[in-house]
């Protein structure tokens, strides 16, 4: 029976299998599920749902399936389907509504107006209790345009019905489509993993203890050696700010993996591009800068060198002195990242924006010149490219 | 098969899903992840579901030096090793130097057991994926004696996780999956009246308004947990602050009193702070 909610499930972008399916039926046989709508939502949740990121669209595909409104699938993909929309409106409204809204600014003002509203809601924690259309405030819901046509949120039951759970939707912003999650790139950073020893001898070494004690006369002469840790040494710059802003997921995700992947690992932070200093601390960039000069002094050429930026800007801002957007530049970035190159053997650029729109921006083909070719872009198949390179 | 159900305790509020979640696990002997903000009560379920279902409770503690086998068992060479200088008869079995570990010892346990993994994340993240075939089908090999130990009584297993990091997809397939949220208003009132039944309830009204108001500030590193929530109230009451002082005398931009109960951070203290002085600033009484 549960097979087409299953395939809905998938559809909608869930990654449940044959597995959890079985166990929900399995579960269901058992008599878990036997009371009541709730105890089977609930039942349904924990068996099928892995990570909480998933709650908010399993809610949303549960409550489609199970109140019939398959159209409602529209919004799983976080679009307001627009053409849509309007279609409704004009369908639904009447003369007097219609010029009402020529009033508000009109259909546009309103969409806009609309858009800004749902984008606050992603923002907001409190989830749920600001939906559009529930509240007398709210200009869609006054002119006629129902939520429930829209699908944008729905009305709560009025009643304390089982579908109410998860018409609140409280794990919406939880929610994330991520392409790359931190243990991709964890694994893709394992490669570049080069083991030695240092610290604390804690481990047994059994060849040198067999030896000691062989020369000891037999008597037993334990030796020990440290464990062996990750070695490699990287420094890893960060653009940050402008045009960055779209990719911070994935630059926070990729910092996160690499922090907890290498023991030796040293962050700065740029700004479109590399000049005389880099920062630590984004707050108190304009007070605490770090030399570059010192950076290249203090951290030996061993380091992997590793700069992630989209590398969209203007070709001003790489080549000519005084071309920062921030500052008055004495030398151009041009030089600061030889330099950097000169002193690091071993480096690369990855890059987040898609390797088709390189083509486009002058800056990014600059950069790649600079570089020698070494831009990689910020996936899992790029990121491999680029460990390789490194190794 | 257990007809026992988990329902909560006396010391402990579960919320309706998190008891169905407990009781799928249960029935269908399958291990649970629990997963939450930190301070919503994931290590204190294990304890009250073994308390609540009268078993024994087995704990393991992972930190990121933990290995998986260390779960299983360990073989102990250098006590061998020095048996054998020493002449020890013990010495021809190896038996006697295989120590069982968390695992192993809640596989021998006579009935069922809770066994607790806990903060399963901060491991090697291979971790998870070196226990797929025990928690599966919750037997595993000793190569040492050419054993196979299995489990007599398939435990209760649950795990907890801080999101440290993400855990395969194939370990997520074998288990039930629950996310504390935070407790809303209600749920946050059963749960303080469970652990302070005396307090007063107008106390409490305020303190709790007091509390979800620093939750709500933005920018928080880490917010304060039902865990902050229980120790303030604690200490409200040690101190024995009248409810009025929690109001400020109807200033919202009062700061609540002791409130380095709530504030793990340096940084947040500061942000909350500066907030409360602009918000003097800027709504003078």
């Amino acid at each position: 029976m549960l097979l087409p909610f299953f395939y809905m499930l998938r559809e909608g972008g869930m990654k449940t299998s044959i597995t959890e399916l079985l166990t929900l039926l399995e579960a269901m046989k058992k008599g878990l599920a036997g009371q009541s709508v709730d105890d089977f939502y609930f039942l349904a949740r924990t068996t099928l749902v892995k990570d909480e990121s998933e709650l908010d669209r399993f809610d949303r595909i549960f409550g489609a399936y199970f109140k019939g409104v398959e159209d409602s699938l529209a919004d799983l993909f976080q679009e307001v389907p627009e053409e849509w929309l309007r279609q409704q409106a004009e369908l639904n409204l009447t003369e007097e509504e219609r010029a009402q809204i020529e009033a508000m600014g009109g259909f546009e003002e309103l969409m806009r107006a609309l858009q800004e509203r749902l984008e606050e809601q992603e923002d907001r924690h409190e989830g749920g209790s600001k939906w559009i259309g529930t509240a007398g405030t709210s200009p869609f819901g006054a002119y006629g345009y129902n939520p429930e046509g829209v699908r944008i949120g729905q009305h709560g039951s009025r009643n304390r019905s089982a579908v109410k759970v998860w018409d609140k939707r409280e794990y919406r912003n939880l929610d994330d489509s991520l392409e790359l999650g931190t243990r991709n790139i964890k694994v893709a950073l394992r490669r570049l993993r080069k083991f030695a020893r240092e610290g604390a001898a804690d481990q047994l070494d059994l060849d040198a203890t067999i030896d000691k004690t062989a020369r000891n006369a037999g008597l037993l002469d334990i030796r020990m050696v440290p464990e062996r840790h990750n070695a490699i040494k990287v420094l890893l710059c960060l653009d940050i700010g402008g045009s960055m802003d779209d990719h911070v997921r994935i630059c926070e995700e990729m910092f996160s993996a690499a922090r907890s992947e290498f023991k030796h690992l040293e962050y700065f932070y740029f700004h479109n591009f590399i000049y005389e200093s880099l920062w630590k601390d984004n707050r108190r960039r304009h007070s605490e800068k770090t030399p570059t000069l010192d950076i290249a002094h203090k951290y030996g050429s061993d380091y992997k060198l590793i700069f992630v930026g989209d590398a969209t800007m203007s070709p001003y801002e790489i080549v000519y002195a005084g071309g920062s957007v921030e500052h008055w530049n004495e030398e151009p970035g041009a030089v600061w990242i030889r330099r950097l190159l000169n002193t690091y053997p071993k480096a690369v650029w990855l890059n987040p924006e898609p390797r088709e729109r390189w083509e486009y921006t002058p800056s990014t083909k600059l950069i790649r010149d600079l570089m020698g070719d070494r831009m990689y872009p910020l996936t899992i198949a790029g990121l491999d490219d680029a460990i390789r390179e490194l190794h | 098969m257990t007809d026992n159900k988990f329902t909560g305790t006396s010391s402990y509020i579960a919320t309706d899903d998190l008891t169905m979640a407990v009781n799928a696990a249960v029935t269908l002997e399958r291990p649970i992840l629990v997963k939450g903000e930190p301070g919503t009560g994931k290590t204190q379920l294990a304890i009250e579901v073994a308390s609540a279902l009268g078993k024994p409770l087995h704990e393991w503690h992972i930190k990121s030096t933990t290995k998986a086998q260390q779960g299983l068992y360990e073989y102990d060479a250098v006590a061998r090793l020095r048996d054998s200088q020493l002449g020890d008869d013990r010495v021809h079995d190896i038996a006697n130097y295989i120590v069982p570990g968390k695992i192993w010892e809640a596989f021998e346990s006579e009935e069922q057991p809770v066994l607790l993994i806990d903060e399963i994340d901060k491991a090697d993240i291979e971790f998870p994926n070196d226990l797929l075939r025990e928690l599966d089908r919750m037997e595993f090999y000793v190569y040492e004696t050419k054993k196979l130990v299995t489990a007599k009584h398939r435990p209760i297993i649950v795990i907890t996780s801080n999101n440290e990091k993400e855990l395969p997809d194939a370990f997520l397939r074998r288990c039930f999956f629950h996310y504390i949220k935070f407790p809303d208003m209600d749920t946050m009132t059963e749960i303080v009246d469970v652990h302070f039944p005396n307090l007063k309830k107008d106390l409490l009204a305020e303190a709790l308004n007091a509390f979800y108001k620093v939750r709500d500030v933005r920018g928080l590193k880490k917010k304060p947990s039902t865990s902050e929530l229980l120790d303030w109230i604690k200490l409200l009451l040690a101190e024995d602050i009248p409810p009025e002082a929690l109001r400020g005398e109807g200033s919202r931009s009062a700061i609540p009193p002791l409130y380095g109960a709530l504030l793990k951070n340096e940084q947040d203290v500061h942000l909350f702070e500066q907030l409360v002085f602009l918000d003097r600033r800027t709504n003078p009484q």
